[in-house]
């Protein structure tokens, strides 16, 4: 069983606590309408299918409830690191550089 | 004492006899033995027969890794456990255990005639054997397949005993407590560091147990043992014994299994038979050691062959001789150490017979000085004796010359084909392995674990390695939990150090076409079919385990995967390293499904969710049904009623005057704040902004690809208050859903979002009657037309109790829905009920409130929608706000399949005959096509239908909405069935009967 830091609690808890919620940094476009239908295929649909660090949500279902963010490796099935939804895309080198 | 048995050797309890059952009769050991222990003592080699071939088989190992003996374990009733290891199963007073794969006796058994059927039954016979002829299948080799597979038998009564479940915390889990776990211990047993130590055998020491005759720091092994146990115990680690790893998870989360009650003659009250433990260390050290492996040559698996180092730990922890006149077969100096003490307790050993040209001469001495004879460069080509061994034929090798054969009596050989470190749980961290060509072996590289591995499954040798290894290895994780480490330096007399070669098959010089060279021995697997299998075109190590099914079993190939490879590299021509290894994964050893299921069975195995009227409903005699988690009311039958005449009765009497109906799983959430309205607008397909306090309205949920996910009536009690209800099994799912949108794309709102399902009691009343009957009891409105018209809700007092009425019907009746803080549930409902016997109230469950809402085509989403409906699709277009900017599912609405025609639309039908449909049958346009048919849509809904008079469907079909009036067909296996599309409103299409 994974752990996994939560940003808003500030704890690291079992994976038991966390649901996964789909790849992140996928922006709701402001105005859906105006989107013609291979952007909006695009956003509903297209995903990544990373072998390495992927930008992931979870939420911490069974805690504060608060989604955020992560960077998973899913060769390893570490978490590189998590942050708050919202604040930006971690840089993937320096991650990758930091953790050994 | 028994005739095997050796006076003042071993350490077992020789004042505490034991007595217990194999296969009926009684055998004597003593407290200390296993089955294998105690029936070797009695002379028993044959402990069973083998899966596919029914050959007989002996014990071949002392522990775990044991592929034959494998038996059934009694305790009385319910207590009957099948492939227990006779090996590691300790004896107690009474214990009953029994033979495997026979009929009708292990002695004599006609299975066996698949022995001399071996052809049949070669590599990837299941894919030869049963392909043909196509109608042999059903009739002939299905039913064969299903009766032979399978090891053992299972156990068919409920299992009386309780497993417990626990979570571990610590700083240092060792795993093995042999040499090297109890010096990594030690080292890393600092102040403050938690250190837990776990054994799978009955007690800790590992081959100490086996070899008394070292000398630990001037100490005999077992003294030093002793104080050294008490003395980790002092240091305060904790030290657990009969407790398997059984796997190795994430992030050092390691699975044991720790067995407490089956070495026991009574059962202690209270106490789980076994209890799996979830261990998170902060430093693992694996110090399992290494496995002996066997050499593979005609014969190898007859009764009284077995493993050198096993014949030893018998010998010298258990007291037994395994023979009396047994040869000694080996590549390994390790088997020759095993020949001088079994030889000195009494055996005479009729040869030392090694592979090798040349070993170490103080080992060949010490064999001439004890009169052994000794013969090297020497090959095995056979053995002979029928449940037991009786003789091996052995023959000198040059070159690739293979000489005359010499045949040797005896009652045993004591193999060795050298040693495998145990690399299984190192393998679950996704550790990498090195392949090491000196010793012929895999060994453990790196893993992403905070791990390390020490000892003989490193593949050191001898016990001052291991100790000084496993030293070393506990200071390095203690320095890594930075504290300091202690890593003391051991000095071992008597050590057995020594090395050994590998081998694939054995030559011989017979056609080794016909040879019976067990590698896999629980799965029959034979050298020559390894070789088959790459003839036939495996290439991968994986493929060959798959077509031959060698290291499958159930022991994972501890003894055969490494044999298996030198085998499949030979034949293949390539390096091992370049074939590959396949993987091992947990369990480690076979666990019983009790340990994994813990606390979880019966009642716990799921909860379930009961409203506050739940217990009324049992009480008046409701037949339940299970809704997602929720137990609800399915009918409330009276006595000589079946369901049908039940839910025509209900139905009836809440269309005739009032029927009662516990609403309260219904998903409620709260949505409050400034900007609750809009965020009710950007969630629902429905426009809100305009709709007043006090009033209620139907929402459609749907996600951002236009699907329907939900519905629900949705309360405005007050300008930035909304009672939002959602479908029973979807409460959870939206209220995820809303707070993704919420927290992520519009956290900018002023919004906050609370589950309140199990806040509410909610009580549904419906029918004719329902006003008046609800009238008396509310406090502060009127319930007419002009005062409370449909479709509205306010908070008030009903029955003295807080409120929220709700006007609303799922019926088309007169319809109220009350909510009441939960605990009150129950008060009002028997207050409803009492005053409604004057109305001749009628209860009904889900069933009726099925039927009564089909008939006014309301849908329920999750059964007329499958998660592709639109609200189009659905005839629902007046649900969505044409005017809004935005909302979930908008954009989705206007995608090109979406908005194409020919989608599939809700529709009601009559059958034209009168009959029910199945709900989920298939529809087509053309009865008379060609199979397969055109399918064009299927029955969501099928009831049948007091007030319609005959039965109704609900039904997906393409292009319905236009084919109004049509027959369509619905092809069943006996007939096919004509019905015309219709409304989907059976029942009042004027909506007149909402009017109070």
């Amino acid at each position: 069983m994974l752990l996994i830091h939560c940003p808003y609690c500030e704890e690291t808890l079992p994976e038991a606590e966390f649901a996964h919620a789909g790849q992140a940094h996928i922006i709701r476009p402001e105005n859906p309408s105006a989107q013609t239908d291979e952007e909006w295929e695009s956003f509903l649909f297209i995903r990544s299918n990373v072998k390495g660090p992927h930008y992931e949500r979870w939420r911490h279902l069974h805690g504060c409830g608060r989604f955020f963010n992560a960077v998973r490796d899913t060769v390893s099935d570490r978490f590189l690191t998590t942050y708050k939804a919202g604040a930006p895309r971690p840089d993937l080198e320096t991650l990758t550089g930091e953790v050994k | 004492m028994s005739e095997y048995r050796v006076s003042g050797r071993g350490r077992i309890d020789t004042a505490q006899p034991v007595s217990f059952t194999f296969d009926g009769a009684t055998y004597r050991g003593f407290k200390g033995d296993t089955v294998a222990s105690a029936l070797l003592a009695n002379g028993v080699h044959l402990m069973g027969r083998s899966f596919k071939y029914h050959r007989p088989r002996g014990a071949v190992a002392a522990g775990s890794e044991e592929p034959n003996a494998l038996i059934g374990t009694r305790r009385g009733a319910g207590r009957f456990e099948p492939n227990t290891r006779a090996t590691v199963q300790e004896i107690w007073n009474g214990l009953e255990t029994s033979s495997q794969n026979k009929y009708p006796s292990l002695k004599f058994d006609v299975g066996a005639v698949n022995d001399a059927a071996y052809m049949l039954f070669s590599a990837g016979f299941y894919y030869k054997t049963f392909m043909w002829p196509k109608s042999f299948w059903d009739k002939v080799y299905e039913p064969f397949i299903r009766a032979a597979a399978g090891l053992g038998v299972s156990p068919t009564e409920e299992d009386p005993d309780t497993y417990a479940s626990r979570n571990l915390h610590c700083d240092v889990l060792i795993v093995g407590a042999g040499p090297s776990g109890l010096a990594a211990a030690r080292a890393a047993a600092a102040k403050g560091v938690s250190v837990v130590l776990v054994d799978e055998n009955a007690e800790a020491g590992g081959t100490l147990l086996s070899e008394p005759q070292a000398r630990i720091d001037g100490k005999p092994a077992w003294d030093w043992l002793a104080s050294e146990l008490a003395a980790l115990r002092e240091m305060g680690v904790r030290i657990m014994t009969r407790t398997t790893a059984i796997g190795y998870y994430h992030q050092n989360m390691i699975g044991l299994c720790e067995k407490l009650t089956d070495h026991l003659a009574e059962l202690p009250a209270d106490t789980p038979r076994e209890r799996l433990w979830r261990v998170r260390a902060r430093q693992v050290v694996l110090a399992q050691g290494a496995l002996e492996k066997p050499l593979v040559f005609h014969g190898n698996d007859r009764p009284g062959v077995m493993l050198a180092g096993s014949a030893q730990t018998y010998l010298n922890r258990y007291g037994v001789l395994v023979g009396k006149r047994p040869v000694v077969l080996t590549c390994h100096d390790s088997a020759w150490y095993a020949a001088f003490d079994l030889h000195r307790a009494g055996a005479k050993v009729q040869a030392i017979v090694d592979t090798r040209g040349s070993v170490r001469e103080e080992l060949v001495s010490e064999a001439k000085s004890l009169g052994i004879p000794v013969k090297l460069s020497h090959t095995a080509s056979a053995t002979s004796g029928r449940l037991r061994v009786s003789s091996i034929r052995v023959n000198p090798v040059s070159g690739n010359t293979v000489g005359a054969g010499e045949k040797i009596a005896c009652d045993a050989v004591l193999m060795s084909g050298g040693w495998t470190p145990s690399l299984h749980l190192f393998s679950h961290t996704k550790g990498k392995l090195a392949w090491d060509d000196d010793r012929t072996t895999f060994l453990p590289d790196v893993t992403p674990e905070d791990c390390v591995i020490a000892g003989a499954s490193r593949g050191l040798w001898g016990i001052e390695a291991a100790l000084t290894d496993g030293a070393e290895k506990g200071r390095a994780v203690a320095d890594a939990l930075g504290v300091a480490g202690n890593a003391v330096a051991y000095a071992v007399e008597d050590d057995r150090t020594g090395t050994g070669v590998s081998h694939k098959e054995l030559p011989t010089d017979r056609s080794p076409g016909k040879a019976k060279a067990f590698v896999d021995y629980q799965n029959d697997v034979t050298a020559k079919d390894l070789r088959l299998a790459v003839r036939e075109g495996m290439r991968s190590i994986e493929h060959v385990k798959r077509y031959t099914t060698n290291g499958m079993a159930t022991d994972q190939g501890k003894m055969s995967n490494i044999n298996g490879l030198n085998i499949a590299s030979d034949a293949l021509g390539k390096k091992q390293p370049q074939v590959g290894l396949t993987t091992f994964r947990p369990p480690y050893t076979p666990t019983s499904f009790g340990a994994f299921a813990g606390y979880h069975r019966g009642a716990h195995f799921e909860l379930t969710r009961k409203t506050q009227i739940d217990a009324w409903a049992e009480e008046n005699g409701a037949v339940f049904e299970p809704v997602g988690q929720w137990r609800r009311a399915w009918y409330f039958p009276k006595p000589g009623e079946d369901m049908d005449a039940a839910v025509r009765r209900e139905c009836k009497a809440t269309r005739s005057s009032v029927g009662i109906f516990d609403a309260s799983t219904l998903g409620k959430i709260e949505v409050v704040g400034p900007d609750a309205v809009e965020f009710m607008n950007r969630m629902y397909t429905n426009p809100w902004t305009k709709l007043a306090p006090g009033r209620c309205r139907y929402g459609l949920l749907l996600g951002d690809d236009g699907y329907i996910r939900d519905d629900g009536v949705i309360g405005r009690m007050t300008e930035d208050r909304f009672h939002v209800t959602t479908t029973t099994g979807g409460a959870a799912r939206v209220l995820n859903m809303m707070e993704d949108y919420l927290q992520t794309e519009w956290p900018d709102l002023n919004v906050w979002l609370t589950s309140t399902t199990e806040q509410w009691s909610t009580i549904a009343l419906n029918g004719p009657n329902a006003a008046k009957l609800l009238q008396p009891f509310v406090e502060g409105v009127t319930l007419t037309e002009e005062a409370f018209p449909h479709m509205s809700c306010v908070e008030c007092t009903v029955a003295g109790m807080p409120a929220r009425l709700f006007r609303v019907s799922f019926t088309g009746e007169i319809g109220f829905e009350v909510n009441v803080p939960a605990p009150m549930g129950r008060k009002l409902w028997e207050t409803l009920w009492e005053a409604g016997q004057q109305y001749d109230i009628t209860v009904y469950g889900t069933e009726t409130m099925h039927v009564l809402r089909a008939e006014k085509g309301y849908i329920i989403v999750g059964q007329d929608t499958d998660g592709t409906v639109t609200p189009y699709d659905c005839g629902m277009g007046w649900a969505v706000g044409k005017k809004k900017p935005d909302f979930v599912g908008m954009r989705g609405l206007a995608r090109p399949d979406l908005v194409a025609e020919g989608r599939k639309q809700f529709v009601g039908l009559l059958t034209e005959d009168g009959s029910k449909l199945e709900e989920g049958a298939q529809i087509v346009f053309d009865p008379k096509q060609q199979i397969p048919m055109t399918m064009v849509g299927h029955v969501t809904s099928s009831y049948e239908s007091e007030e319609v008079g005959q039965p109704i469907a609900l039904a997906l079909v393409q292009g319905g909405q236009n084919r109004m009036g049509d027959t369509v067909y619905i092809p069943m296996p006996d007939r096919t069935i004509a019905a015309k599309i219709t409304s989907t409103i059976f029942v009042d299409p004027e909506n007149a009967r909402l009017k109070i």
